[in-house]
C-alpha cells in the first residue's frame, strides 16, 4: 500500500511538471499574471510529491518490504538500519528517485527564495525546470520503477552490495547529485534568458548564488567520493581517471570556469555570450555523466547495445535537451548584445585565460572519456584511456593555470598592471623558493619535480594571502585598522581567497601523496615487525568477530615511533555470507596531515598473513584543501549582495540622503 | 623481534619460480575454496610475485600502472584482485627478468593482448584525433578569444558600434522617475 502511495505520488508529479513546462510558459507569452502565478505552486507541491514518493521507498526499504524487487534486490532484514535507509539510494533506480527529489527540491528552492527575480526569468525558469523533471519522471516511471512489485513476494533479500555498506554511501551520492543536479537551475535560468532575448549583468547577480551552491556541494561531493575510494579500495587511491569520476569532474571544470565568467560578466557585463553557454553546457555535461553512468555504456559498448531500454531512453533526453539548448542559442545569439570592452591585461583577461585553461581541460577529459567508446562504435578497435594519459594531458593544462591563479585577483579590472601585481607577489615568490628548499632539503631523494610542486603548491597559498593582504592594506597601515579593513572586506574576496588557497593545500596533498608515499608489501606471521618510515608496526595477531550481517577477522597491530607506541591499528576482513562477499577493511592512523595505511590480504597455507602497510604523506590536505575551497564558496554565498536582491540597501540610502 | 622488511629487498628469498600451468590452477582452486571462509578482496600486488632486485620490481610496478586488466572495468593491472592480472604480473616480471627493456615488454604484451591492453593509448592515426584534441582545443580557443576581441575593438573605433541596449517601457519609466527625483 505504500509502495503503490509512493508510485502514485510520483505519477501525480509527473502530471504537475506537464501542467508546470506548459501553462506558466504560455503565461509569460500571454501577459497573464494567473498562469504565470501557476509555476511557484506547482513547483512546490512537485517537490512534496516526490518527497512523498522518496519517503515511501524509504519505508519499504526500512521494513525490509521484499515485495519490491528493487528492496528485495538490494537489501537485507539484517542490515543495520543506516545501510536500509542509505540503501535506498545505493541502486539504479533508488538513485534516479533521488535525482529528481533533488531537480524538484531546487525548483521549490526557487519557487520559495526567487522572490528577488523578474517575474518573466522566474516564470520560464521554472517551466524549464519542470520540462528537465518530466522527461525524468517519465524514465523512472518507464524503465526504472523502483516501486515494481513481485509476484511470489520471497523471504529474504539479496543484501546490499558490501562495498556499498559504508557511511560514504549515506554523504557521497546525496552531495554528489545536490551538486550535479544543482546545475540544473543555472541551466533553466539560461535557457528562460533565451526564450527572453534579454540578458544583462543582472541575470549574473541572479544565478550566481544557485551555481554558487551546485559548486559547493559538487566539490564536497567529490572530495568525499575520493576519500570513500581512498579507504575503501585497500591501497588507497584516491582518484583513478575513472569514467564514472571523470562524470563528475567534467561539470565541476565546465562549473569551476561558470563561476569565475559569471564574476566578469556580473560586474563588467562582459563575456555574456560565453556565460550563458557555459551554463548550458555545465548542465549537459551533468546530464551525460548520467548518461555515462547509468546507461550501462561504460562496461561496454555491446551489454548497452544489447539492454538498450535505460540507455536510449536517457541518450534521447540529452541529445533533446543539449540540442534544444544549442539550438536556442544559436538562433538567440544574434539578438543579445555582447557587453563591455577591456585590456588584455586585466582581470578580465586574466579570467578568460582561467576560462580557456578549464575549459581545455574540460575538453580533454571528455575527449579521454569517450574516444575509447567513440572509435569501438566507428571502427570496432578497442582502446583504453587510463591514468597515464590524463596525467600527460591534464597536469601541463594544470601548471599553468595554478602559476597564473595568483595573478588574476591582484589586476584590476579594466585595465592591470602585471608588473605591479607581480610585485606584490615577491611574498609568494618568497614562499614558493622556501617550499623548494625546504622539499629538497627533507626529501632529497624521490623525483626532482616535486620539490618544484611543493614550491608551487606554496606560491598558490601565498597569492591568495597576498590577495587578502592587499585588500586590507596589511603591513601598511596599523594593524587594527587593518583588522577593521579585513572585517568590512566583502564576503566574496575571503572567498575567492579561501578557495585558491584551499587548492594549493589540495596541491600540497598530491604531491605529498603522489611522490613521497611509502609502501610494504610482506607476508608476515604474528611477532614479527613491519618498518615504514619512522614508524615500526608490529603483528600481534588474528582476532574473529561477529558484525551483525558479516563476520570479520580483526588484525591487532601496534604502532611504535622510535621504540614508543603510539598506538594500534586494526585492519580487518569482513565477510558477508548473503552474497558470499569479502572486503578489506583498512586502518588508517593519522598523524599530523599524513597518515598510516594498514590493510590486510589473505592468510595463506603457511600462517602468514599478506599485508599492505603504506605511508601517505601530508595525504589528508587533500581533502582538507576541497573542504576549504568549498568553505570559500559558502562564504561567498553569504555575501550581502546574494543575499540582498536590490543594488543598495534602503538602510544606506536613508542614511546618504540627510548630507545632500 | 624478528624484523620482516619489504619482501622485494630483504624478505622470502626473492620469487618462486614460474608455476607450471597446471600447478597454477590448483593454487586458483584453492583459493577459490578458500575464499568462502578467508578471502579478502585486497589481493592485487603479492609478496611471492615480487622480485628480489628493488630497480627491477620498481621498474615492473610501474610498467603494472600503465597497463590494463582486461576483464576488469578501468584497473591497471598493479591495483587489480583478478586472477588474470596476477597472471599478467608475473609476466611482465618474467619479461623483464629475461632482459627486455620497459619498452619491450609493453609490445610483448600488445603483440599478445592488442592494443587494449595499454593504458597509455599509443600514437598512432587512429588515436591521432584523442592526442592532439588537447592542444587543438587550446589554441582553437585562443585563437578565437584573440579574433573576436580585435573585431570587437575595430567596430567600436570604426564607430559601428553594435546598437545600444533598448530599455522597456517600464525601465524608461522608471529612470525618468529616478531622474526627476534628483533635481
Amino acid at each position: 500500500m505504500i509502495a503503490e502511495l509512493g508510485h502514485y505520488a510520483l505519477v501525480l508529479a509527473l502530471g504537475l511538471a506537464l501542467i508546470q513546462s506548459a501553462v506558466p510558459l504560455w503565461g509569460v507569452r500571454a501577459r497573464d499574471p494567473v498562469l504565470m502565478g501557476v509555476a511557484g505552486p506547482t513547483a512546490i507541491a512537485q517537490f512534496a510529491l516526490v518527497a512523498l514518493s522518496f519517503a515511501a521507498l524509504t519505508w519499504c526499504h526500512v521494513v525490509s518490504d521484499f515485495s519490491l524487487v528493487s528492496v528485495f534486490e538490494n537489501s537485507h532484514s539484517a542490515k543495520p538500519l543506516i545501510y536500509k535507509i542509505t540503501g535506498v539510494w545505493g541502486n539504479h533506480e533508488g538513485s534516479m528517485l533521488l535525482w529528481v527529489l533533488i531537480l524538484s527540491l531546487f525548483g521549490a528552492l526557487v519557487a520559495l527564495f526567487g522572490n528577488n527575480l523578474p517575474a518573466t526569468l522566474r516564470t520560464n525558469a521554472l517551466s524549464v525546470q519542470a520540462v528537465i523533471a518530466s522527461a525524468f519522471y517519465l524514465f523512472i516511471l518507464i524503465t526504472s520503477n523502483p516501486f515494481a512489485r513481485i509476484d511470489q513476494p520471497p523471504f529474504e533479500g539479496r543484501d546490499l552490495n558490501p562495498i556499498l555498506q559504508d557511511p560514504g554511501l549515506a554523504i557521497h551520492p546525496p552531495l554528489l547529485y545536490l551538486g550535479y543536479v544543482g546545475f540544473s537551475i543555472t541551466f533553466s535560468f539560461a535557457i528562460a534568458a533565451l526564450i527572453e532575448g534579454r540578458i544583462d549583468a543582472a541575470w549574473a547577480r541572479w544565478v550566481r548564488p544557485w551555481s554558487l551552491t551546485a559548486w559547493v556541494f559538487l566539490t564536497l561531493g567529490i572530495a568525499m567520493g575520493s576519500y570513500w575510494s581512498y579507504y575503501t579500495l585497500g591501497w588507497g587511491g584516491w582518484w583513478f581517471w575513472d569514467p564514472v569520476e571523470n562524470a563528475s569532474l567534467m561539470p565541476w571544470l565546465a562549473g569551476t570556469a561558470l563561476l569565475h565568467s559569471a564574476a566578469v560578466m556580473e560586474k563588467r557585463n562582459a563575456l555574456k555570450l560565453w556565460t550563458l553557454l557555459l551554463a548550458i553546457l555545465t548542465f549537459s555535461l551533468s546530464l551525460l555523466g548520467t548518461f555515462l553512468v547509468r546507461s550501462g555504456v561504460l562496461t561496454s559498448v555491446h551489454t548497452f547495445a544489447n539492454d538498450p531500454a535505460r540507455g536510449v531512453f536517457i541518450l534521447a533526453i540529452l541529445v533533446i535537451f543539449i540540442g534544444g539548448a544549442f539550438a536556442l542559442y544559436a538562433w538567440r545569439v544574434p539578438r543579445l548584445t555582447p557587453g563591455g570592452l577591456f585590456a588584455p591585461i586585466s582581470r578580465e583577461g586574466a579570467l578568460v585565460v582561467n576560462n580557456l585553461l578549464l575549459t581545455t581541460a574540460c575538453a580533454t577529459v571528455f575527449t579521454g572519456t569517450l574516444y575509447p567508446l567513440l572509435l569501438e562504435a566507428v571502427t570496432g578497435e578497442k582502446i583504453s584511456v587510463g591514468p597515464p594519459f590524463f596525467n600527460a594531458t591534464f597536469g601541463p593544462l594544470f601548471v599553468p593555470l595554478l602559476i597564473l591563479m595568483p595573478f588574476g585577483p591582484l589586476l584590476a579590472w579594466k585595465r592591470g598592471d602585471l608588473y605591479g601585481a607581480a610585485q606584490r607577489l615577491v611574498g609568494a615568490y618568497g614562499l614558493f623558493v622556501i617550499g623548494l628548499a625546504a622539499a629538497f632539503a627533507v626529501e632529497s631523494r624521490g623525483p626532482v619535480l616535486a620539490p618544484f610542486g611543493v614550491g608551487l603548491a606554496l606560491f598558490v597559498m601565498g597569492g591568495a594571502l597576498t590577495d587578502l593582504a592587499e585588500r586590507t592594506s596589511l603591513f601598511r597601515i596599523p594593524l587594527s585598522s587593518a583588522f577593521r579593513r579585513a572585517k568590512g572586506l566583502p564576503r566574496s574576496a575571503w572567498g575567492t581567497a579561501m578557495a585558491h588557497f584551499g587548492l594549493g593545500l589540495t596541491l600540497l596533498g598530491i604531491i605529498g601523496e603522489t611522490q613521497w608515499g611509502a609502501e610494504r608489501i610482506a607476508a608476515i606471521k604474528p611477532g614479527e615487525t613491519l618498518s615504514i618510515r619512522h614508524y615500526d608496526v608490529s603483528f600481534d595477531g588474528m582476532v574473529p568477530r561477529q558484525g551483525p550481517n558479516y563476520r570479520e577477522f580483526v588484525g591487532k597491530f601496534t604502532v611504535r615511533r622510535v621504540g614508543e607506541v603510539i598506538g594500534t591499528m586494526e585492519p580487518s576482513r569482513r565477510s558477508f555470507p548473503v552474497r558470499g562477499m569479502t572486503r578489506s577493511e583498512a586502518a588508517l592512523m593519522t598523524r599530523g596531515a599524513s597518515q598510516l595505511y594498514l590493510s590486510l590480504g589473505d592468510t595463506n597455507p603457511d600462517g602468514t598473513t599478506t599485508v599492505r602497510l603504506y605511508h601517505k604523506p601530508l595525504v589528508l590536505l587533500i581533502w582538507i584543501g576541497a573542504l576549504v575551497m568549498a568553505a570559500g564558496g559558502v562564504f561567498s554565498l553569504i555575501d550581502r549582495r546574494l543575499r540582498v536582491g536590490a543594488p543598495m540597501p534602503a538602510k544606506n540610502r536613508a542614511m546618504l540622503q540627510p548630507a545632500e | 623481534m624478528h624484523s620482516a622488511d619489504l619482501v622485494g629487498r630483504k624478505g622470502p628469498s626473492g620469487r618462486q619460480p614460474p608455476a607450471s600451468r597446471g600447478r597454477r590452477w590448483v593454487m586458483l582452486a584453492v583459493a577459490i575454496l578458500t575464499m568462502q571462509i578467508l578471502a579478502a578482496p585486497v589481493k592485487a600486488v603479492q609478496p611471492d610475485e615480487m622480485l628480489s632486485d628493488p630497480s627491477l620490481e620498481t621498474r615492473a610496478r610501474v610498467l603494472s600502472r600503465s597497463l590494463r586488466c582486461m576483464v576488469c572495468q578501468n584497473q591497471s593491472i598493479d591495483d587489480s584482485d583478478a586472477p588474470l592480472a596476477r597472471d599478467l604480473r608475473i609476466l611482465v616480471r618474467e619479461r623483464l627478468q629475461a632482459g627486455d627493456n620497459d619498452q619491450q615488454v609493453l609490445d610483448f604484451l600488445t603483440a599478445r593482448y592488442g592494443e587494449f591492453v595499454l593504458l597509455r593509448p599509443r600514437l598512432a592515426w587512429h588515436t591521432a584525433m584523442l592526442w592532439f584534441a588537447p592542444p587543438t582545443v587550446l589554441l582553437a580557443g585562443a585563437l578565437g578569444v584573440l579574433l573576436i576581441a580585435r573585431r570587437r575593438r575595430r567596430t567600436l573605433l570604426s564607430g559601428t558600434a553594435p546598437e545600444t541596449i533598448e530599455l522597456t517601457g517600464n525601465e524608461q519609466a522608471r529612470l525618468a522617475e529616478l531622474l526627476e527625483r534628483r533635481q
